[in-house]
């Protein structure tokens, strides 16, 4: 007897993404990004020893529109990582588990570390950085 | 009732067999990294645009430099257990798993010397 498809179990695929998901998924993915711009972190600081020269080339790789690109993606990753890493060590405190909390808390991570890469940029740009030379 | 030997439970330390060391590892290294952060995103921006000499002399003070170094091991240390946390969940083979948890390791330790190298030959 041919037997009917039988419905196979839920998949990540099937869930409408709630909020608190979303900020954890994404609270990894930036992780992974970070782990990768430590790379950049080590360039920096591995061209600046190095003299004039190779501190200008690692100048020019960086202000080129990718690596701007990269360097929002480092930002906003560094701003969104920061912020839900201070959600999750509330949570070890045992603060915000609520569940509208959490979905305000997550909203609000979203939110402002969208503001702050945009803010930081925004500086940077407008001449307001650069405050150290 | 509990299948745990008598010896199982009096250690503690659970089927990871390491108890709860890496979850607490993991949460200090963060906190740690809260303020290091902050610090690191004022300092960068206040660095955007600098020409070489002047990223010398910000590095060459000793505070700067101890809190950089602070800053890229602590980083890393933090990197290298947040990692391995995702190959443990996604990576089910234990040769395999062990092998991308030495892989993150070593490049672990590979970016801190490099960065730590860098920052002594700036500083001395």
């Amino acid at each position: 007897m041919a037997q009917k498809a039988r419905p196979l179990s839920p998949h990540l695929s099937i869930y409408r993404w709630p909020i608190t998901m979303a900020t954890s998924i994404v609270h990894r993915m930036t992780g992974i990004a970070l782990a990768a711009g430590t790379l950049l972190l080590a360039w920096w600081l591995i061209a600046a020893s190095q003299g004039l020269e190779t501190y200008a080339f690692f100048l020019s790789v960086v202000k080129t529109p990718l690596g701007q690109l990269v360097l929002l993606a480092f930002v906003w990753s560094l701003a969104y990582h920061l912020l839900n890493g201070i959600r999750h060590l509330a949570w070890d405190f045992g603060y915000g588990f609520a569940l509208p909390t959490a979905n305000k808390t997550g909203v609000l991570v979203f939110t402002l570390s969208i503001l702050i890469a945009i803010a930081v940029f925004v500086l940077a740009y407008s001449g307001r950085g650069g405050y150290f030379q | 009732m509990s299948l745990e030997t008598p010896l199982h439970k009096a250690q503690g330390l659970g089927s990871s067999h390491s108890g709860v060391n890496h979850f607490w590892r993991q949460r200090v290294s963060a906190l740690a990294l809260v303020p290091l952060t902050v610090w690191f995103a004022i300092c960068a921006l206040g660095l955007v645009g600098a020409d070489e000499p002047s990223v010398l002399i910000f590095l060459q003070q000793p505070l700067n430099a101890l809190l950089m170094g602070a800053f890229v091991l602590i980083a890393l240390y933090h990197m290298a257990l947040g990692l391995q946390e995702v190959i443990v969940d996604y990576i089910p083979h234990e040769g395999l798993k062990i092998g991308f948890v030495l892989l993150v390791r070593g490049f672990a330790w590979t970016v801190a010397a490099g960065c730590l190298f860098a920052l002594l030959r700036i500083a001395i």
